[in-house]
Order: C-alpha cells, then structure tokens, then sequence
C-alpha cells in the first residue's frame, strides 16, 4: 500500500505505520516523509513539560477535550523514558487519556526516548510531522518527566507549557538555568495543594528577572487538571501565545530556526553514518583505538587523520 | 536502528486485578520490549483503537473475571476488522483449561495461565512476532 497516499486520503491505520516506518527507520520511510513534508507546517504545536508526577498526562487529556469541545481536531505524542539496559520501556501516558480513544478526532502515540536524553525522543520532531500533514489542528508534545536541563522540546513545540506542582523545592531552584527558562506559558497544577501562592510570586520573581520579555511576559495559569479546573483559561493563554507569535513574526523566526536546525541535524546524522560506516569498513579502527589507550597516540591526530581519509 | 517489538498490555473488561498485568509488563520491559500500558476497564474498542495508534506487535490482554469467552475473542475480531492482520494476539489469567481450545479457535494465539514463568511468555512472543 501506499502509505503516504492513504494517509492523505484520511486513514488511521496508514497514519500508524507512517510513524513507525519513521521510528525504526525502514527504507520506505524517506519516501514517505517527502510525499507528506509538503502538507505540514499547519498544526499549532504545543510542548507539555515538567517533573515526573506533575501532572502532564492528565493535563494533556483536559486541554485535548477542551479543544475537541471546540471543534479542533488533535494530536498526542507521548514519551516516556526508555530503560538504558534493556532498551525496552513502559509506556504509560494512555492510561490517563482513555477517554480520548475512541475520538476519531484525536491520534495518540506513545514513545520510548530510545538513548535520546533531552526529553524527547529521536524522531519526535518527524512524528509530529506525521500528524500534522494527517491535518491534525492542535498537537500535543507531552515529554517524559524532566529535571532541569532536558530542554530540547523548544526546538520541537511552538508554544512551551511548563508545568509545576507546589511543594518541590526553594526560590533558588527558580533561578538556576534549564526547563524553567523555557516556559511560554506556565501552569501551576495540583492548585488545591499548600504551596501554591508560594510557588506563584517565586515564579513572578524569576520572571521579574528576565531582560527579554518585552513582549511577551509568560503567563502563570493555576489549574487542577484531574477536576477540570482552570482549563479553558489555560487554553486561552496557549492560544494567546499563538496569536502573539504569528502577530510579531516570531512564528516564521521560530519556524525556520526549527527547520535549519533540522537540516543540519539531518546532514549531521548522515554524514556520521557515512563516516562510521567507512572507519568500521577500513579495518584498522580496533588498532588506533588500543594505540590511543595505551597513549602510543594521541585522540586527536587519530581523528583529524581519519576524517583526512574519509572526506577527501 | 533495529526494530523494537511493541506490545500493547491491556485488562479487558469489569476486573480491577492488574498485579499480574503490571508483573508481564515488567517482564516484557526488562526483555527490550516497549510496552504500551492502558490500565484498567477498556472495552475491546478502547483496546483494538489503541492497537492501531501504538501500530504494536502484539496485543497481551489480561482477565481474571471469567469473561474471557466472551472478550477475548471480541477483540481478536475488531483488531482484525482495522486491517492490522499481522498482530500477535496473547491472552492469560485465571483461564480453565477446557476455555483454551475455543480462544485458540477464535485467533488467540497462545494462553498464559497462573504459574507460567514470564520467560515462557517473552520467548513465545520472540519465537511468533512478526
């Protein structure tokens, strides 16, 4: 069958093992991405990260009802961490969106990080792709559980939620650098904990601090995502940071920033595989290896020598 | 990259025991599977829709209600009726031996019941994937 054409035309099924195709790296999956590359770039796309245990799955699950309430169509990608000694994963971010399975509007996928460890995984940024060109309105990113430097889901998302819970640490944790500095918008959950006011001016106090923001200050929004609150104003700040990027032009600034960064990490990946395929080819790579442990060379010259081969 | 197998676990049905669901999750995890887990009380829509957006290999279900007769086949046919032709279909819990044949018949490929080590289960889906 042809995947890409099907998908187009609207199947699920087709959809599925685009994805797939992509996350294992099939040779069918090159030719899939260049038939559905000229449908993308419609979907709103929204990172959803934060602590383990802070709320992230179910917060998705209200934020994707709620849009669905207003008539857009979604999609999930979900990822949990993959274990680094066995390679396999428990995948577990369903279990709070079962409500959505059986919408024909909204598409879930669940995914191992597979080694990457910036809280995403290798081929997020093509399964969102995926989706989009399925004509998904609203897309939803929902990283694994990060502690405080896993940022590379700004490189993914448009809009960055970065969501909090009270109780977890000082004022200091707010100004060190990494997850918080990302937020767009902030969403404080579990509200009806103690803590939460608290949290609240650390956070308006680290935003105080912030040079940049001219124009966009990132709104703080109090939700308590598993009884419905404080949803549809979270709703309308996401969508107001949409309206916001597309008004100053950030949008396209952010857009291709994205797809430069694609590009190169595309070129970057080939010409790693290019590189390593000839060194394993050569033969002698085991010898330089011992030469450079037992310090007869040095790492260095090894390289520049290898590549001087390789790359002429 | 090599393929992964991809199993979705999932609990049928009015049967809130999901120890031994979590224990053959676990299992599967340690033997570098990815494990799709769905938690408790789906319908076997919920759970043939979920088989087509995970696109896994093998769909694991677990029951210890007395229901299986009638679920398990269930969701053999709607997992088939989405065109996904291929996937492993694998049931186990409390699960009388006379049950076995008729779930066999009606596309589950293999029935796990208590005392199975989860050895057995991770080689029988290694040696039938596909």
């Amino acid at each position: 069958m042809d995947i890409a054409n099907e998908l187009l035309a609207g199947s699920r099924l087709a959809l599925s093992r685009a994805i797939t195709a992509v996350e294992n790296e099939y040779d069918t999956a090159v030719d899939i991405m260049q038939k559905l590359y000229p449908h993308t770039g419609r979907a709103h796309v929204i990172g959803i990260t934060g602590p383990p245990g802070a709320g992230k799955s179910t917060l998705t699950d209200k934020l994707a009802k709620e849009y669905r309430r207003q008539g857009k169509t979604v999609g999930i990608v979900a990822v949990d961490p993959t274990s680094p000694f066995s390679g396999g994963a428990i995948l577990g971010d369903r279990i709070r969106m079962n409500e959505l399975t059986l919408d024909e509007g909204v598409f879930i996928r669940s995914m191992g990080t597979r080694g990457s460890l910036g809280g995403l995984s290798r081929k997020t940024a093509e399964t969102v792709k995926i989706m989009d060109a399925s004509g998904k309105d609203v897309i939803f990113i929902e990283t694994v559980g990060v502690g405080q430097s896993e940022v590379d889901i700004v490189k993914a998302a448009d809009t960055t939620l970065v969501v909090l819970v009270p109780g977890l640490g000082d004022d200091i944790q707010a100004i060190k650098a990494g997850v918080l500095e990302i937020g767009d918008v902030f969403a404080i959950n579990k509200a009806d904990r103690d803590g939460v006011d608290r949290l609240n001016i650390e956070l308006e106090m680290m935003l105080d601090l912030n040079q940049d923001m001219v124009d966009w200050r990132p709104p703080i929004k109090r939700t308590v995502a598993s009884q419905n609150q404080g949803i549809e104003e979270l709703i309308a700040a996401l969508d107001d940071h949409l309206g916001h990027l597309d008004k100053t032009g950030k949008l396209a600034i952010r857009r291709t920033e994205r797809t430069k960064n694609e590009l190169l990490a595309m070129i970057e990946e080939q010409l790693g595989r290019y590189v390593l395929r000839n060194i394993s080819n050569s033969g002698q790579f085991e010898q330089l290896v011992t030469a450079v442990q037992q310090r007869q060379r040095d790492p260095y010259s090894v390289v520049t020598d290898l590549l001087k081969g390789i790359l002429k | 990259m090599e393929k992964r197998i991809r199993v979705l676990v999932a609990k049928p049905g009015l049967d809130g025991h999901d120890r031994g669901a979590k224990v053959v999750a676990r299992a599967l995890r340690d033997a570098g599977f990815e494990v799709i887990y769905t938690g408790l009380r789906q319908t076997p829509e919920q759970i043939a829709e979920a088989a087509l957006q995970e696109d896994v290999n093998v769909v694991a279900l677990s029951l210890l209600s007395g229901a299986h007769p009638h679920l398990f086949p269930r969701v053999v046919e709607l997992v088939r009726g989405k065109g996904m032709n291929d996937v492993l279909i694998v049931g186990g819990g409390v699960i009388p031996d006379a049950d076995i044949p008729a779930l066999k018949d009606a596309g589950v490929a293999e029935v796990f019941t208590p005392g199975t080590p989860t050895s057995a289960i991770v080689d029988f889906i290694k040696a039938n994937v596909k």
